[in-house]
């Protein structure tokens, strides 16, 4: 049993304690947007805000999670798709088969809350999530754009 | 049968997919909805289907059937471009219906062969797809005429908006729809196309048609389909290859939250059953499991270098490949002699999104909902291993989270996903493969050694060229029946003698091309680029060591050998006149360049790296340039060609699977790295199309990623690069 505040809303969910917060986000909360990539977090592709930190939920067991924790998924990171980021990605068509995009979105949002003007090598040392489709030019690009700038 | 089946597929689909939303609740949108708008799922078929590929809804928006597979390579967007083109519908009022293999099969493949391989998506289809869009716009021109009693040749129209201009009357595609729909299509052959030069939808940069629910979570997967009553499968297959399941002990794990059964699949695996992945992956983990390994534990990365070294020299064997002149002799008899042995490592895909499958089997009827780049050949694994026929055979795709060859005809888990449903009549099984199975269980891009030797005389010029591959064959694990008396002529790919795929197009007067078969017991397959990709190191890392032995400029000595062979020197040219070949670089900083061919396209590229004292390499700037005949979209010809950079520095860099007692020893991303967005150099793309043939775009150019990054090496520190990856090569 675990409560959970997802995008705002508190849920409580039957689990075992030690199950990958990835896990019950996709499986007993049922939001798929955030994905399995490679369960160690390496990929990235889980990447979920907790408390407005970009965090890989394959790696945290939901009992560490508390009630009091405001965990937002992609599906929370704006109603209609607005959140800059998003917009950015759609003007600059940065994903190719797009499984890795939630969490680069996330990410990236993350990177901008906390420094709305990154330079290049903020944006490389925050954006380390794994493209095997490798959008990685057009995600730098879109980074920059959602922070109000030309492409650096 | 079950209650979502009827007369036509596609209704009967949308209706379960639609019904199967609204059960699983978090479900906002199904698949094969249509994209890039938030469009009614529940109208996306209520309207006329003017033939195969075209169906046109009252509102004058139209549906575009594809029977290709999306995996980000961009075809979907690419095809309807092309079949809009013709249609001359509205761009802007336009969604994709992907058909499925039932349909196609029952339709008698109206809609061609669906695999999506061999970047054919577009260059194979783009005739009939054309044709189809032509003959609907020709229906419904025809129809519009008919019923204002005039001639068609005095019609015309622009974005579904017919116009009779002499009575200034337009109707709409919309209205005439139903009527059109009702007409005998004329003979698409009949139908003269548009000259590419006229195009205004095609040839365009224009934006995918399917980025927005990519952005926003709600893309369904097949890794992400929820089904009423559906149970998750977890799988552990046999470590070493070619070994089997010997037993299991599934009383350890009764009881544990969620388990409903360990079973048996096929010879060589496992998968315990549960009500969520997790669950099952966590009894999976604590189910005691006994292997009979077999013979495949003697194996190991040392066993099988020997046996590939052995096939460098063994001189009493049947070779692929061909020849002009004598090159030994000519090389024996040389003024000047270059030497060396290139090797390449074995290389998972690493798709993004994990191999998985959803299947339901009943006595009736066989159901898959997959991840595929061959829906057709997923409905023949589904067919075989239910034991049902292909008529009562289904297969629902859904767009791929990566694909890179890794699911195209080897539908290993397509089989295992139906293995485990039959043995759950009626409920939807969906299996999901750890990342671990997955980097464990591919079908790997095969390894391979070289052995080249040239011969210069006097004054530099290239006499002689013996080129000696060694290594595992593809067709030999998935189609051997394509080998003819031992040789394997798709292990040359990228030298080939003959032109339109793969030309190999350096004028040597003495030339010997082989390919020694070295087997190993580990899966072998297609790999994005395949085998352009270590050949293409192999030719033109080579051919640097050659260029400098001769004392000649690496782009001069490759231009002076190709001047048979106008479309590769072309593409060399645009690339180095991008990249300011010759001119000055900042200090430390070198390039290298690159040409090859595969996939019917010519590629060339310029690297500028810089090595560190350390000896910490920098790839600074890419400059690929790609002539693949038709551009249909430029935009996304570039995103492909930038992407090709990333798989292939990926591959050049850390890409290394090694084999010890028979398994292969990395497991996760851990230990098999892939690039990141710190180390993507900046990349330019030239495309420079000659509209005179159509070639492949989503794999031809990562063949001269690694050659002109390892020639800029080459350039940096004096020295050549012959073992891929460099993450085990000290640079200085």
């Amino acid at each position: 049993m675990a409560r959970l505040n997802i995008n705002g809303k508190l849920r409580d969910v039957q689990v075992e304690p030690d199950t990958p917060l990835l896990w019950v986000i996709r499986e007993q909360v049922g939001l798929t947007g955030t994905k399995y990539g490679c369960g160690v977090a390496q990929c990235g592709a889980c990447s979920v805000h907790i408390n407005g930190e970009v965090m890989r939920s394959c790696a945290i067991p939901v009992g560490n999670v508390k009630a009091t924790d405001r965990i937002v998924t992609i599906e929370g990171l704006s109603a209609t798709s607005s959140h800059p980021v998003q917009k950015a990605w759609a003007a600059l068509d940065v994903p190719q088969c797009g499984y890795c995009q939630s969490g680069q979105i996330m990410a990236a949002a993350a990177l901008l809350k906390k420094n709305p003007k990154p330079t290049d090598k903020d944006i490389d040392e925050a954006m380390t999530n794994i493209c095997r489709c490798g959008t990685y030019q057009r995600i730098r690009a879109a980074v920059h754009t959602a922070a109000g700038r030309k492409e650096a | 049968m079950n209650k979502f089946s009827s007369k036509i597929p596609s209704l009967s689909r949308r209706k379960f997919i639609i019904d199967s939303a609204a059960v699983g609740g978090g479900l906002a949108v199904g698949f094969n909805l249509p994209i890039g708008r938030a469009a009614d799922a529940k109208n996306t078929l209520r309207g006329n289907e003017v033939n195969a590929w075209v169906v046109v809804k009252p509102d004058s928006s139209c549906v575009i059937r594809v029977a290709r597979s999306e995996m980000g390579q961009g075809t979907h967007t690419g095809l309807v471009q092309l079949v809009a083109e013709e249609l001359e519908c509205d761009w802007k009022k336009l969604s994709i219906d992907q058909v499925t293999a039932g349909e196609n099969l029952a339709r008698k493949r109206v809609w061609g062969e669906m695999g999506t391989g061999g970047s054919r998506g577009i260059r194979i289809s783009q005739d009939y797809v054309r044709r189809g869009g032509a003959v609907a716009r020709v229906m419904l021109l025809q129809a519009a005429a008919e019923q204002w009693k005039v001639p068609v040749e005095e019609l015309s129209v622009a974005k579904g908006v017919i116009t009779h201009a002499t009575s200034k009357r337009s109707t709409t595609y919309g209205k005439v729809a139903a009527a059109a729909a009702k007409l005998t299509p004329p003979d698409p052959k009949s139908i003269k196309l548009k000259d590419p030069k006229d195009w205004k939808i095609a040839g365009k940069p224009v934006l995918r048609l399917d980025t927005a629910d990519k952005l926003n979570g709600s893309k369904l997967y097949s890794i992400d389909l929820k089904l009423p009553g559906m149970l998750h499968a977890a799988i552990r297959q046999c470590p070493v290859f070619g070994g089997k399941l010997s037993s299991f002990d599934e009383a350890k794990i009764a009881g544990m939250p969620g388990v409903k059964r360990a079973v048996k699949v096929n010879d060589s695996a496992v998968a315990v059953v549960a009500d969520t992945w997790w669950r099952a992956k966590k009894a999976l983990d604590a189910l005691p499991i006994v292997w009979d390994e077999g013979a495949g534990t003697a194996e190991s990365s040392a066993t099988i270098a020997e046996r590939l070294k052995g096939g460098l020299t063994a001189s009493d064997e049947p070779f692929a490949g061909w020849q002009v002149g004598d090159a030994l002799k000519a090389i024996g008899g040389a003024a000047k002699k270059i030497d060396a042995v290139y090797s390449t490592p074995f290389l998972a895909h690493a798709t993004m999104e994990p191999m998985n499958c959803t299947a339901r089997v009943s006595a009736e009827r066989v159901e898959v909902w997959g991840p595929t780049q061959n829906a057709e050949a997923s409905l023949a694994a589904a067919s075989e291993e239910s034991g049902l026929p292909l008529g009562k055979a289904e297969v629902y795709k859904l767009d791929l989270g990566g694909g890179f060859g890794r699911r195209g005809g080897t539908q290993d888990y397509t089989r295992q996903a139906v293995a485990i449903a039959k043995q759950f009549p009626g409920v939807p099984i969906k299996l999901v493969w750890s990342r671990e199975e997955d980097m464990q269980h591919d079908f790997y891009r095969p390894i391979s050694m070289c052995k080249l030797s040239a011969g210069l005389d006097e004054t530099g010029k290239l006499q002689g060229l013996h080129i000696r591959i060694s290594g595992q064959s593809i067709n030999a694990f998935l189609n051997p029946a394509v080998i003819k008396e031992g040789r394997d002529m798709r292990q040359v790919q990228g030298m080939y003698k003959d032109p339109g795929d793969a030309q190999f197009a350096y004028t040597v007067p003495n030339l010997l091309i082989e390919y020694a078969m070295r087997n190993s017991h580990v899966p072998v397959g297609p790999w994005r680029g395949v085998n352009t990709n270590q050949n293409g190191v192999y030719l033109e890392c080579f051919i640097e060591e050659v260029a400098r032995a001769a004392g000649t400029d690496s782009l001069e000595f490759r231009r002076a050998l190709l001047h048979d062979h106008p479309k590769h020197l072309g593409v060399l040219n645009a690339a180095a006149e991008k990249a300011d070949w010759g001119k000055p670089l900042p200090p430390g900083v070198h390039r290298g360049i690159a040409q090859f061919m595969g996939y019917g396209s010519y590629s060339a590229a310029v690297a500028e790296v810089s090595v560190s004292a350390k000896g910490e390499l920098k790839v600074h700037r890419m400059v690929l340039a790609l002539n693949c005949g038709h551009a249909v979209n430029p935009q996304q010809i570039a995103m492909q060609v930038e992407g090709s950079v990333a798989f292939g520095l990926t591959a050049t860099l850390y890409g290394e699977l090694t084999v010890g007692n028979g398994r292969i020893q990395q497991s996760n991303f851990h230990d098999y790295a892939i690039m990141r967005l710190a180390e993507m150099p900046k990349v330019e793309t030239v495309i420079v199309p000659t509209y005179d043939f159509w070639g492949g775009v989503g794999e031809p150019t990562i063949c001269v990623v690694a050659p002109a990054v390892l020639n800029a090496i080459f350039a940096a520190t004096g020295k050549p690069v012959r073992s891929l990856p460099l993450k085990n090569v000290k640079l200085v």
